[in-house]
């Protein structure tokens, strides 16, 4: 049996005459974690929503395994106030749950919340409940988009954990958007950086071995054994105007300018 | 008791009790708007009704499904904001309506009774019309009631985990114009949205869950009913107002309470 879950292909998407996307390439199998990253607009979003099939790509293709279950946890989540719901009804409206309720409750540490209404969870809280219905399901791929948004450094250290450890245990596959684009979850094994086309891709580095990186980061997350995060260096051979088009690079020099939406915010580690 | 004001009852019970779970969407789903602009739609329904010489209710019903439909599709193209977009349909539909009800009938047709509501003059066949209609859409809301819940909470959501989130929306339109037409008769065209909203919005403050929800505002909705053909009865008032008004006391009266879960 082959580990692919989705082979995506080429993945072109116009809209209003705007290329949003092209040539995207994305492949994520059974066990391994995705990262994507990418500066705003750079269709990080929309990349995510073709591979779940809520838009039509205009070119390429997208070979998913058969009966394939995705998990999604989107990016936020607003009910209106007049809709009085618990968090256990909202776990209930993903359909009759695959897996052990009670077991899912405990390992994303909801089983406070059970009873609480969605609308005074807090940014963490709704998170760590969106994640909850997304396993409900028995995922063999859990798609997240910006799981971290919002939530603190501590927070976001034990929600990584808790995504790696989901991992090692269902053996599903994973794809994560980060807002991030250089501290990315550490036990990813791909990074893609993505500006309209996929720029770079590569593992991000094992700051476990630089004492200088564990002592900073041991430090943030309050755990000196194991950091949640790790550096991705960016290896691009190009340039993107400011349309956020290609231009041609120099032989490989791993030159790179960012297109509008990146701004002030690059401290890349440039070859 | 008077027979027309047993009919009265009858029609005006079944629309509160399918307006409730509905009514409950509408505030959920910020559809009040959507709800007005259908109401409008429907005076429409009457002035094709008489020019094509059907029967007016299926020509009402006709209208507001067609206008329903024509929403459904033009959500999708974002070129206006959705409220712009039903503030022209829902004030164009109701001005054409005004001026095709006046020039085509010839005054066969009382125009308050449309507007209003003429709830006293429903006939037997109207009652048994309207308890169809209402419970077929309960029906519908029942079977549909999770994958409506579902999508109102998160589409996207819904539509990963396999809901075919656009049909139940477009079913969610058509089963709201559907009642629609048949509260027509008991509040008129611009007091159907108060029948739909105002229950459920009282019953927000006395209940837990999305079915107490539901299940308090057919309840709220019945007892203005019933109040507001009491008034009618008793002091003459025009029914369609007073049962508005019935329900909008309620909702008053649970702003006293504290917020429930």
């Amino acid at each position: 049996m082959s580990n692919i879950l989705i082979q995506a292909r080429g993945l072109g998407v116009t809209r209003n005459g705007r290329q949003i996307l092209q040539h995207a390439d994305l492949t994520l199998e059974t066990g391994k974690i995705v990262t994507l990253i990418g500066p705003n607009g750079a269709g990080k979003t929309t990349l995510v929503r073709a591979v779940l099939g809520l838009i039509k790509v205009d070119q390429g293709n997208i070979e998913k395994a058969p009966g394939l279950r995705i998990g999604y946890m989107p990016q936020k989540l607003h009910i209106d106030a007049s809709l009085p719901l618990s968090v256990a009804r909202f776990l209930a409206l993903g359909g009759a749950p695959r897996v052990d309720l009670d077991e899912i409750v405990q390992l994303t540490g909801i089983s406070e919340l059970i009873n609480q209404p969605m609308q005074l969870l807090s940014g963490g809280e709704t998170q760590r409940v969106l994640l909850a219905r997304a396993l409900l399901r028995d995922p063999q791929l859990l798609v997240l988009d910006e799981p971290v948004q919002g939530v603190d450094v501590t927070g976001q250290s034990a929600l990584y954990a808790l995504i790696n450890e989901i991992r090692n245990r269902r053996h599903c596959g994973v794809l994560l958007v980060s807002h991030d684009l250089h501290l990315v979850m550490a036990t990813t094994d791909t990074v893609i950086c993505l500006n309209q086309h996929v720029c770079c891709q590569g593992h991000p580095e094992q700051v476990t071995n630089d004492p200088a990186y564990l002592a900073l980061f041991g430090e943030i997350t309050g755990n000196t054994s194991a950091p949640q995060v790790a550096i991705y260096t960016h290896h691009h051979d190009h340039q993107h105007d400011d349309h956020g088009n290609v231009i041609q690079g120099g032989k490989n020099k791993f030159i790179h300018r960012h297109g509008p939406g990146c701004g002030d915010s690059c401290e890349h580690h440039h070859g | 008791m008077v027979d027309f004001l047993l009919l009265a009852l009858l029609a005006g019970i079944a629309v509160a009790l399918v307006a409730g779970p509905l009514g409950a969407f509408a505030v959920w789903r910020r559809m009040a708007y959507f709800g007005d602009t259908l109401a409008h739609s429907a005076l429409l329904g009457v002035t094709f009704g008489l020019l094509l010489d059907i029967n007016l209710n299926l020509a009402i019903a006709l209208g507001c499904l067609l206008l329903a439909l024509i929403l459904v599709g033009l959500q999708h193209n974002r070129f206006l904001a959705t409220d712009t977009l039903l503030g022209i349909l829902s004030h164009s539909t109701l001005a054409l309506g005004l001026v095709c009800v006046s020039v085509f009938s010839e005054n066969r047709i009382d125009l308050l009774a449309y507007l209003f509501g003429d709830i006293l003059a429903v006939s037997q066949g109207d009652v048994i019309g309207i308890w169809v209609i209402s419970l077929g859409v309960l029906a519908a809301l029942i079977w549909l009631w999770r994958p409506l819940l579902a999508i109102t909470v998160h589409e996207e959501l819904a539509q990963v985990e396999g809901v075919p989130v656009v049909r139940v929306r477009t079913a969610l339109m058509l089963l709201m114009a559907l009642v629609i037409a048949i509260a027509m008769k008991v509040v008129g065209v611009l007091l159907i949205t108060a029948l739909l909203i105002i229950p459920a919005a009282a019953s927000r403050r006395l209940t837990r869950t999305p079915e107490q929800m539901a299940v308090i505002a057919s309840l709220l909705g019945t007892i203005a009913v019933i109040a507001g053909l009491g008034a009618s009865f008793w002091w003459d008032s025009p029914a369609g107002p007073a049962i508005v008004l019935s329900a909008t006391l309620m909702f008053c009266l649970t702003l006293f309470r504290k917020q429930q879960g």
